[in-house]
Order: C-alpha cells, then sequence, then structure tokens
C-alpha cells in the first residue's frame, strides 16, 4: 500500500494540451476520485499514473519512488478498465489466476488467494462456472477479483460502473467502498458521475479542460465551491446562479439582486463587476413575507422534498423544499437565502471570491 | 386525445408469462408512469397497446372503441423507443414532417411548417433543423424522434425509456418539458421507465408492475407513502426503504413480520443504539450506514453531522409501515 504523488504533471498530445501542470497527493489507504466531464483530462491522468501514458513533464511518485519514466510492468498496480476485458474461453477461477500463473507463482499458493480474493468479492460459487454466461454485476467482480488477487500497492479504476443500469451502479457503488474498507489499499478512480464521486470518495480531484479547478474532501467542494463550474457540476439539481452587477467591499454582508438585499458570509476582497450570487437549492425557502419575487415554473415532487423551478428577475432557479408546502405552478412567491450559506463568482473569470465561508478552504 | 381502458389483458411467450390479467385504466390528459424492474411486462405493455403484439387474453380498448382488430396505423397512437430511429438519408426538419405528410394525415404545408417549428423550439433542435439526421449527437437524435412523436395530435403517446440514453443534465431538462408539453396539449401519456425520479417527477399516476401483474396504481404519493406492499415499497424513495424485523422496537401489530422504515423516517433521539458503519455526505443530505443488532440500516443525518464510524447513535422509527410475512402491507 502506498502515498501517491502528483507533481507538476503535464501531458501533450501533439498541439493538444490534455492535462495541464497538476498537482496532486493521494494518502495511503484513500479512496480518491477524479472528476469532471468527457475530454477533461482524468482518464490520461489514470493513465499516466499507471504507466500507460508517459507525461511531457513532471514526477510522478508511487509510495516515494519516481516511476513516471518506468513502465507499467514494474509500478505494482492493477488497473481496472471500463469494459472488463475477460479471457472469453477460461472460467472464473482461471481468469482470477491468470495474472498469478503469469508471474510464475506455485499452484498452491494461486488456489488460496484466488479463494481469498473470491470470498472477498462473494462469489466463490461461480468460481468454475464460464464467464461467458455470468451477469454483468458478476463480469465486474471477476474484474475486480483479477485486480485483487495481485496485491498491488494501489488500484487503478477508470469508470468501472459505467456500463451497468442505474440501480445495479447505484448497489455496485456500495459493494465497491465496502470492500475498499475491508482492504484499505490505496484507489484511484475516474468517473464523470458526481454523484459516484460524492458518494464513495474520500477526496475528489474536479478536473476540465485538463485544469484542475479543485481538490478536496466532497463536502468541503460542495459548500465551498472554488469556480463557476465546480458549483455547477456538482450537485444535483446544480447550485443557482443569479447574474447581476455590483460593487463590494471587504466586510460586505449582503449584495444587492436589483433592490433587496441577499446574504453573504463576509467578503474578503474587493470587486467590482458582473457577479454571479451562487445559491444551492435547499438553501433556498418559500416565504410570503421575502421582498425577493419569483414565479412558480414548475414542481417536481421527490418524496419527502420537491424541486421548484421558478423565473427571478436574475434567471432561472430551484428550490428544494418539503414536498407538503404548498408551491402551485403561476402563483408568485417570495424567496429568501440562507445567507451563510452563498458564494460570490466573477462572472468573468468563474472564479469564487475568497469568503468568511470559504477562506479556510481556496488559496490564492 | 383519448383514454385507454386494458381489461384482463395476458400475454405469454411460450413459457413465459408476460403480463397475467392487467387491467389498467389511462384516463384522458392524464400522464401515467408504468415502473417496474427488467421483465416486468412494461415493455409488453405498451407493445400490446401500440398493435405490435397481440394479447392472448383480454380487451384493449382507446378512446371507448376496442382496438384488438386494428392495425397499428388504425389505432392512431405515436410511439417513442428507447432506440432512436431516424430516417438517415433525411434532415431532421424532413424526419419531423414525415409523420404529419403520411397520406392518412394529409396535413397542409404551412400547418406542417408551424408544427416543425413549435416543437423543435421546445427540444432545444431549431439551429439543427437542416442538419442531416445522422449527423446529430446520441442525444439531439433522440430529441428529434421525441419530436416526431409531439408534432402528430394522435390518440395517445406511448413512450418506452425515451430519456434513458441521455446525460443527467438534459435528462433533467427534458422532464420538466415533457411534462409541460403534455400538460399543455392535455395528451394522454402512458410512459416505461425505471428511473423513479423520472416517475415521481412525471407522472400523475403510476402502475407498478411485479412478475406481469398490476400490484398498485395510484398518485406517486400514493404510492410513496401508502404502498400495498414490501415490493411497491421498494420501488420508490432514494436511498432505498429500510426492510427489518418488526421485533426490533415495540409497538409492532399482531401478524407483522417486517417494519418498513424510510431513511428520512428514522428519530436520531431516542431508541435502542446503532453503530455508525459509514458516514456518507453527498452535500446537501448526509447518510448514515448504520447496524443494528447485526441488521444493516441507511438513514439520513444533518448534512454537516459530527458523526463518524464507530460511534453509536439511537434509532427509532417514524412513520413505520408494516408488512407480514409475505410482504403485504397490513399497518
Amino acid at each position: 500500500m502506498a502515498e501517491i504523488v502528483i507533481r507538476n504533471v503535464r501531458k501533450e498530445f501533439g498541439e493538444f494540451t490534455a492535462v495541464q501542470s497538476s498537482s496532486f497527493k493521494v494518502e495511503d489507504g484513500e479512496f480518491f476520485m477524479l472528476l469532471g466531464p468527457s475530454g477533461c483530462g482524468k482518464t490520461t491522468t489514470l493513465r499516466m499514473i499507471a504507466g500507460l501514458e508517459l507525461p511531457t513533464s513532471g514526477e510522478i511518485l508511487i509510495g516515494g519512488e519516481d516511476v513516471a519514466r518506468k513502465p507499467a510492468s514494474q509500478r505494482d498496480i492493477a488497473f481496472v478498465f471500463q469494459m472488463f476485458a475477460l479471457y472469453p474461453h477460461l472460467n472464473v477461477r482461471k481468469n482470477i489466476a491468470y495474472p498469478l500463473v503469469s508471474q510464475g507463482m506455485g499452484r498452491a499458493q494461486v488456489r488460496e488467494k484466488v479463494e481469498e480474493a473470491a470470498r472477498i468479492l462473494g462469489i466463490e460459487d461461480i468460481l468454475d462456472r464460464p464467464v461467458g454466461g455470468l451477469s454483468g454485476g458478476d463480469r465486474q467482480r471477476v474484474a475486480l477479483g483479477r485486480a485483487i488477487v495481485r496485491d498491488p500497492a494501489c488500484f487503478l479504476m477508470d469508470e468501472p460502473l459505467g456500463a451497468l443500469d442505474a440501480e445495479f451502479r447505484e448497489r455496485m457503488a456500495e459493494e465497491l467502498r465496502a470492500l475498499h474498507d475491508r482492504m484499505g489499499a490505496t484507489t484511484i478512480y475516474v468517473t464523470h458521475d458526481q454523484l459516484e464521486a460524492m458518494q464513495m470518495g474520500d477526496k475528489i480531484v474536479v478536473m476540465n479542460h485538463g485544469v484542475i479547478e479543485q481538490f478536496g474532501v466532497p463536502q468541503d467542494i460542495y459548500d465551498k465551491p472554488a469556480s463557476l463550474f465546480v458549483a455547477e457540476f456538482i450537485g444535483s439539481p446544480p447550485m443557482n446562479f443569479l447574474r447581476f452587477h455590483g460593487a463590494l467591499a471587504p466586510g460586505a454582508t449582503e449584495a444587492l439582486l436589483g433592490h433587496v438585499p441577499a446574504g453573504l458570509p463576509a467578503l474578503r476582497e474587493a470587486f467590482e463587476g458582473d457577479l454571479v450570487y451562487g445559491v444551492r437549492p435547499e438553501h433556498v425557502r418559500l416565504s410570503d413575507a421575502a421582498p425577493y419575487r419569483g414565479e412558480v415554473l414548475a414542481t417536481e415532487y421527490l418524496g419527502t422534498t420537491q424541486v421548484v423551478t421558478l423565473a427571478t428577475p436574475n434567471g432561472e432557479i430551484k428550490a428544494r423544499i418539503p414536498a407538503d408546502q404548498p408551491a402551485r405552478t403561476g402563483e408568485t412567491v417570495g424567496l429568501d437565502f440562507d445567507g451563510r450559506t452563498t458564494t460570490l463568482f466573477d462572472a468573468q473569470s468563474g472564479r469564487a471570491l475568497r469568503s468568511a465561508l470559504n477562506e479556510g478552504v481556496l488559496h490564492g | 386525445m383519448a383514454e385507454i381502458q386494458l381489461t384482463g389483458v395476458g400475454k405469454a411467450f411460450g413459457e413465459t408469462a408476460a403480463l397475467d390479467d392487467v387491467s389498467l385504466t389511462v384516463p384522458d390528459g392524464a400522464f401515467v408512469v408504468l415502473l417496474g424492474p427488467t421483465g416486468a411486462g412494461k415493455t409488453t405493455t405498451l407493445r400490446l397497446i401500440a398493435g405490435l403484439e397481440r394479447p392472448d387474453a383480454g380487451d384493449i380498448r382507446i378512446g371507448g372503441r376496442s382496438v384488438l382488430h386494428d392495425t397499428p396505423a388504425q389505432r392512431d397512437v405515436a410511439m417513442v423507443f428507447q432506440q432512436y430511429s431516424l430516417y438517415p438519408h433525411m434532415t431532421v426538419r424532413e424526419n419531423l414532417a414525415f409523420p404529419l405528410r403520411s397520406p392518412i394525415l394529409r396535413t397542409p404545408e404551412d400547418r406542417i411548417a408551424r408544427k416543425i417549428g413549435e416543437v423543435a423550439e421546445v427540444l432545444r433542435i431549431a439551429h439543427k433543423l437542416d442538419n442531416k439526421a445522422t449527423a446529430l449527437s446520441g442525444g439531439e437524435m433522440q430529441r428529434v424522434s421525441i419530436g416526431r412523436a409531439l408534432v402528430r395530435d394522435p390518440a395517445a403517446h406511448l413512450m418506452d425509456e425515451p430519456l434513458s440514453s441521455l446525460d443527467a443534465k438534459l435528462r433533467a431538462e427534458l422532464r420538466i418539458e415533457l411534462k409541460r408539453i403534455q400538460a399543455s396539449l392535455g395528451a394522454t401519456m402512458l410512459y416505461v421507465t425505471h428511473d423513479q425520479v423520472e416517475a415521481m417527477t412525471m407522472a400523475t399516476h403510476v402502475g407498478v408492475l411485479d412478475h406481469g401483474r398490476l400490484v398498485q396504481f395510484g398518485t406517486p404519493r400514493q404510492i410513496y407513502e401508502d404502498p400495498v406492499s414490501l415490493y411497491v415499497a421498494g420501488r420508490l424513495g432514494l436511498p432505498r426503504i429500510n426492510a427489518l424485523p418488526a421485533g426490533l422496537w415495540a409497538g409492532a401489530p399482531a401478524g407483522a413480520a417486517t417494519i418498513g422504515l424510510r431513511p428520512e423516517h428514522v428519530a436520531h433521539d431516542h431508541g435502542p443504539p446503532a453503530q455508525v458503519v459509514r458516514v456518507e455526505r453527498l452535500g446537501d443530505q448526509t447518510r448514515l450506514h448504520l447496524a443494528l443488532e447485526g441488521h444493516a440500516l441507511v438513514t439520513l443525518a444533518d448534512p454537516h453531522t459530527a458523526l463518524a464510524p464507530g460511534d453509536a447513535v439511537p434509532v427509532a422509527p417514524r412513520n413505520p409501515l408494516y408488512f407480514d410475512a409475505a410482504g403485504a402491507r397490513i399497518a
């Protein structure tokens, strides 16, 4: 098991820069998520850690040793792909045993290792079945088994649940995380699904266009987004953006939306220009007395809560409120924002302004 | 627009009973969602109504008239499939116009142009009207195939997981759009999905299918709050309802084998202690994975709870549902 350090790693494919100079650290035993939309550089980053791509510049340290120029076979990692490539002519046991057999491990030890992996994954009863007839979930478990038996320093996973349907994905995600908690192996996991990242990760790196937008624990990334991109990418529905123009001084605790003051955590820098007031749907309350008004466009029942879409003078927003609170399409209601939780962004650059809320988390 | 009525419909494929004695009314102008896992009979129901399959038993009426002997075209329903099927040699505009130009409808050209304009606007494909259908992304192709159903004015719309191939963001937008379009047209809609968020947010009525039988039919709120069985209770709600032995707490009615507790229906201020196994922070909510006398359960906590694995937390039911040994609801 090992700690992984990425230092100023950069990757160019010809003219195209897939990964801009990136740095982050994965602690020993962590479940670490690389999150972003397709084309953001997350898979390229993972492939460089695996040794399937060579970085254009920078260092990759696994357990303190720089492996950036070493071939994949010398890195002591196990890679699980989205398309679990099993050997179709071998049965489950032989598929899992394959990496050990090819290392030349003795037969008795292989048997013991395979059975241990099968026990961890709960697939002991299918060991002698051909892989052809297996369900998607069992195939994925076999692919995991093949990674586990090698006892590597770390696991690298590239959207391993991407090919599964929604209901089953939820279950496999829980299973994977429970497996990690039992084994404690350092794991780097690539996904474009923000819920998966929040659900499973100890830490998350959010990437966009080859740049790391934010790096931190899930709750901080949700509560204190560093940029408009992160605020919109994380959360479902995502953070609401109310656009306005204004001038604010350090220490300000209000922004003027039209003529109505909206609360802020005390601002730590001055700003004048086009701004975005960011507020999460669960921090928008419907209250008759509130002076800021919006018209209800749609309501979506979700059991205990409902999501209400509203038109406001600063754009469309969504509120998550209790399902038993009345909200009718077409009516105009007052809106109240929980000012302690909001974030202001520079509309031009997308950068979050520093405030009492996020100053401990954001740098620069 | 018209009412659809199924009475005692049965359908078997060889040995497998796909549908068993299903009676169901889709009221005129309703948005009915059929919910169930793969193999429950959802798609078969749609295909029987569309006329793509023949029932072995029962009657199917559209607008009060039995359609068992009608061809699919005579039934005047528009169907959208999970896999979009567009004419590859035509532009988006020609694809959308195609159903209106059918010899049965004989729509005037100015009306065709207006309809296409409206639908393209709603589905946000107006800027792609003159593209070849094959020059679109998967999401755009699916919107065109939904559009091809919407340009018509059929007795009913039948949709089979039309949003499942789209990404999460577009899916969320189209959920609201589809619902709005259906309500403003007053269209009768029968919609198949296994996405429970789609079922809860769009439906006026939800029908829950289990192995070819319709086990409950009602508003999303009735299905969520008043399920007839443990099976139905498990279809809606994320995280899923906890099913625990009824004897874990006092107060279970006679005959209760299982207590069903939705994660949001667990109080943490009194009751027997459970161990925290894992704390899952999703941002807007935090899920606690707990172990109570060897049983796993999931509950919701304040997003910023200080609880950590290994801590003990009391748990007590709030608004519990009780089920007998066969899974039927008894209280």
